[in-house]
């Protein structure tokens, strides 16, 4: 440790530190534009021009290490002087349309030229006018307001790990930009937003529909992935009108994915379901909640004395709030009815009951920065889960910038389809079954099992086994394998003969919480095992039952089965459907539809994937007559006379879950069925179909955000993606016919050489029959 | 794959720019392999050569725009059959170039920056070449020319194609 002086104060600094972070520390305000904490250093603003004792001009406080003695102020007359000058030049081509700039009233440029520039401008030449390219449907541009501070360049190279943005000609002719029309496609775009420090880069929804100071700001957290990235609503008149990320260093640092940042546009959707709905004689028609309440109780009880409770079924949505889950199960439990689950992706059932207490990342999310090793197994993780991919990313580098020769962190992949990743992987196997290639790894470490070895196998285990701090990563391709179970098991095993910790990479925000309130038929709340097994999602869905609740879930396109969920649903004799929108595949089979808020509307509590609890509360009032789902569920308990409802406040309904004592639960990701010896691996003359839930369908709220469903990754998760050699064939069609299982599809085809030959990749959040088995292709 | 543009002998005058640099720097060549794309497009450069350049030394294209974009000798525009560069930097601006852009701007009949109809010369301002002991100079093709006078220019142009 260093001692320095700025503004007469003394500063405990680590030598090596840039002055302005020490400066940051110490609460001594130095303006800046092109310094960002998260980004490497450009120095390029010169914003932030301090005067240093004994040096001959001022210095740039972002890019001057500290040491020991030196006295710095960044107040005097000299600092004073070099501040206002650099600010006079940058003002000389801004232009002045702040009335009119949706980064007015919250603008790094306006406020550091309140603070330090001049009251009068000498400039009285033509300002330079930049045309403007469109980015696509998240970003709006402004060009002519870039002050050149090349944060977005930065963060596009640095942070989302895709040069998207760069800085083309120089001097007065320099340009921010992508050079020709072209969208930005990063799936943390969003960001560049509020990296830029003026109205250049600003929110494509959010434009020119509110000023900065009518917004009030509430907090919130994300459910659409494992992280639960914490943000804030800005709120307008009971209206979200934007989300920006809320700081929090050790779960989403400063970022926020597009998916977080843009679900609230769901809010406004057009099909949002704002009044109870009854289906009366065949009839759908708009009633009061107690006439839709007192139909959905009747509905059930008559499911449950023609019939039993045993032929009523629970299916919710893993982005439901605690609360919300743990009054389901409750409720359900209390009719005597076990028929409870959320996970409607799953195809392997076989090892739930050895299985993890919860999907647990097996560390803590900012442990993946420390990580030298890591192995991916079934897992697009730039689009499943884009921060902690980013987690990831940032554990490769050698330093805060760019991927350097030296590459800190082994990275290793095994997918089903070759994805791309943002750092270099070490070595990685594309196998659409993914066990060979896990069989070859464990056998590699030394397993006594039968399998093939290949060379990425022993590259992989022999890297696994020379790395310290190493993990297994295990992604929804793995979660939702048919054989799951298997590939679990051989996961157990590597991470054993190679000392790595296993991570779930859970397939929601509250896929923890799900688990660990007992949304499951055989688990009740903390992981207490149930003697009287209910029916799984997979036998709910398929097998059909007499009455259904669900929660929050579009079965139809959440879960595995597709059309056949919406087949089976159609059959039953009542669906009682808590939702927060109405489609017309629900129209179809609910008998009841309870409108529920989403959760900027209620308060409530998620888990993210590594244990942590995190509560909220509503940011704006629910839509139309909309209640929180919680007490649409107490409400229903009570007419339902099942005992133990009478909640006031979520706050009630969470210090009954404090009971359970799971603030801090511990989950054994070792645990698994026996390794078999050896393993089977269905194979056919057809085409192998892979199913990825795509970055933009995984939820209902995420499916009617219209900002993400225009982006390129969301364009390209349709139709169907065949190998590029295999099909060249198809070349010139339009759309090919696509046979599973005796339903024939009319679908448009992509091919590429990422899908391995002999595969289909297609997508989840569709009604196109089942995830997995084999397909043929033809000509329409 | 549509490599169309790189033929093999361009590719391999670009491996020997590659081969100065270390093996994982490919990058490093993007100058030389621009001014052979460049030199192949006769004289300029389009969006799909630069493409092209991008996918060969594995590095973003927005990186190759960059460069292609700063340095003023490569072209986004076609250009004559001579591209004649002239510096009215300081110390060709002491020693005249104002005559010299003056008599060549009339002689051709266009402005700076601008090709003559028949696309047999375009007139280029561009800064310091590095030949001030010479001054006022240009550069035409390879060759510098120096101690310009407008007889002198006249005499070059003449022996020009």
């Amino acid at each position: 440790m260093i001692t320095i002086e700025i503004d007469g104060k003394s500063c405990q600094a680590e030598s090596g530190q840039m002055l302005i972070d020490v400066a940051d520390a110490a609460g001594i305000d130095i303006p800046r534009f092109c310094y960002h904490k998260k980004l490497s250093v450009a120095a390029s603003c010169r914003m932030c021009l301090v005067d240093v004792e004994k040096a001959p001009k001022p210095l740039p406080a972002c890019a001057t290490p500290v040491m020991n003695g030196m006295v710095v102020r960044t107040r005097s007359d000299k600092a004073r002087a070099a501040q206002k000058a650099v600010m006079e030049f940058l003002l000389i081509n801004h232009p002045l349309d702040c009335p009119i700039c949706d980064q007015g009233g919250e603008c790094e440029l306006q406020d550091i030229a309140v603070g330090y520039g001049s009251d009068v401008a000498r400039f009285q030449e033509l300002k330079r006018i930049v045309p403007d390219k469109n980015l696509g449907s998240l970003i709006s541009t402004e060009m002519t307001r870039c002050i050149h501070c090349t944060r977005c360049v930065r963060f596009s190279a640095e942070i989302a790990g895709v040069r998207e943005m760069g800085a083309t000609g120089r001097g007065e002719n320099m340009r921010i930009g992508t050079y020709i029309e072209n969208t930005i496609d990063s799936e943390l775009s969003g960001n560049m937003v509020d990296v830029c420090p003026v109205g250049a880069l600003t929110s494509k929804p959010f434009r020119f529909t509110a000023r900065a100071w009518e917004l009030q700001q509430r907090d919130s957290v994300s459910p659409h992935d494992a992280v639960g990235a914490n943000l804030h609503f800005h709120v307008r008149r009971n209206q979200v009108m934007r989300a920006v990320p809320k700081e929090n260093e050790a779960v989403n640092e400063v970022w926020l994915a597009d998916r977080d940042r843009y679900s609230y546009l769901a809010l406004q959707a057009d099909d949002r379901l704002t009044a109870p709905m009854i289906k009366k004689d065949g009839v759908w028609q708009t009633v009061e909640w107690e006439t839709a309440l007192k139909f959905a109780v009747k509905s059930l009880h008559d499911v449950s004395c023609q019939h039993t409770s045993a032929q009523l079924g629970a299916l919710a949505s893993s982005t439901s709030t605690l609360e919300e889950l743990y009054l389901l199960q409750k409720l359900m439990r209390g009719m005597n009815c076990q028929n409870i689950d959320h996970r409607v992706r799953q195809a392997d059932f076989s090892d739930q009951d050895v299985a993890p207490l919860f999907p647990y990342l097996g560390q803590s999310l900012s442990d993946l920065e420390q990580l030298d090793t890591a192995l991916i197994i079934g897992s697009n993780l730039r689009k499943e889960q884009p921060l902690i991919n980013q987690r990831l990313r940032k554990a490769t580098l050698a330093d805060r910038g760019l991927i350097s020769e030296h590459v800190k962190a082994n990275m290793m992949a095994i997918n089903p389809a070759d994805y791309d990743f943002n750092y270099p992987l070490k070595a990685k196997i594309t196998d659409p079954s993914l066990i060979k290639a896990l069989a070859s790894v464990a056998k590699a470490l030394g397993a006594d099992i039968q399998a093939e070895s290949c060379e990425n196998g022993q590259l992989i285990a022999e890297t696994l086994k020379n790395g310290q701090n190493k993990t297994l990563l295990i992604g929804q391709f793995v979660q939702n394998h048919q054989q799951a179970s298997v590939l679990k098991s051989l996961i157990s095993t590597i991470g054993k003969l190679s000392g790595s910790k296993i991570g779930y990479l859970a397939e929601s925000g509250n896929a923890a919480g799900a688990h660990l309130m007992g949304v499951l038929p055989h688990r009740g709340v903390s992981g207490k095992a149930i003697e009287n097994k209910g029916l799984n999602a997979q036998q709910m869905l398929t097998e059909g039952l007499k009455g259904y609740l669900l929660l929050g879930l579009e079965p139809e396109l959440d879960s595995r089965f597709g059309a056949t969920a919406l087949e089976t649903l159609k059959k039953a004799q009542c669906v009682v459907s808590l939702t927060a929108f109405k489609t017309p595949a629900m129209l179809e089979y609910a008998t009841v539809l309870l409108p529920i808020a989403l959760f900027p509307e209620t308060s409530g509590t998620y888990i993210n994937g590594e244990g942590r609890w995190q509560a909220f509360n509503g940011a704006v009032s629910p839509a139309g007559e909309a209640r929180p789902a919680w007490k649409v569920l107490r409400v229903l308990a009570n007419l339902l006379q099942v005992d133990g409802f009478e909640y006031a406040s979520t706050d009630d309904i969470r210090s009954e879950i404090g009971s359970f004592h799971l603030e801090t639960p511990i989950a054994d990701n070792s645990q698994c069925n026996p390794l078999p010896n050896t393993f089977e691996i269905p194979t056919s003359n057809e085409l192998q179909r892979i199913t990825e839930m795509p970055i933009y369908a995984v939820d209902a709220m995420i499916r009617r955000a219209g900002a993400l469903q225009k982006t390129t990754d969301a364009q390209k998760s349709t139709g169907i993606v065949l190998n590029a050699q295999q099909f060249a064939h198809l070349q010139g069609h339009d759309k090919i016919d696509v046979s599973q299982n005796g339903q024939t599809f009319e679908l448009t085809f992509r091919l590429e050489e990422t899908v391995p030959q002999n595969c289909a990749l297609m997508f989840g959040g569709q009604m196109l029959g089942n995830w997995d088995g084999f397909l043929t292709v033809g000509e329409s | 794959m549509s490599n169309s543009l790189l033929t093999p002998e361009i590719c391999a005058q670009i491996d020997k720019w590659i081969a100065k640099y270390p093996v994982d720097q490919k990058q490093s060549a993007v100058m030389g392999a621009l001014t052979i794309a460049q030199d192949a497009n006769g004289g300029w450069l389009t969006q799909q050569w630069m493409d092209e350049v991008a996918d060969y030394l594995e590095m973003p294209k927005i990186a190759v725009y960059e460069v292609a974009t700063f340095y003023s000798m490569y072209e986004h525009k076609p250009v004559g059959k001579h591209k004649i560069c002239v510096c009215t930097n300081i110390s060709c601006l002491l020693r005249g170039s104002e005559e010299i852009v003056e008599h060549l701007e009339k002689r051709l009949g266009i402005k700076m920056g601008e090709t003559t109809p028949d696309n047999k010369f375009t007139l280029k301002e561009v800064e310091c070449l590095a030949a001030c002991c010479g001054a006022p100079m240009f550069q035409i093709g390879k060759d510098y020319h120096e101690n310009l006078t407008p007889e002198k220019v006249d005499d070059i142009l003449n022996r020009l194609e």
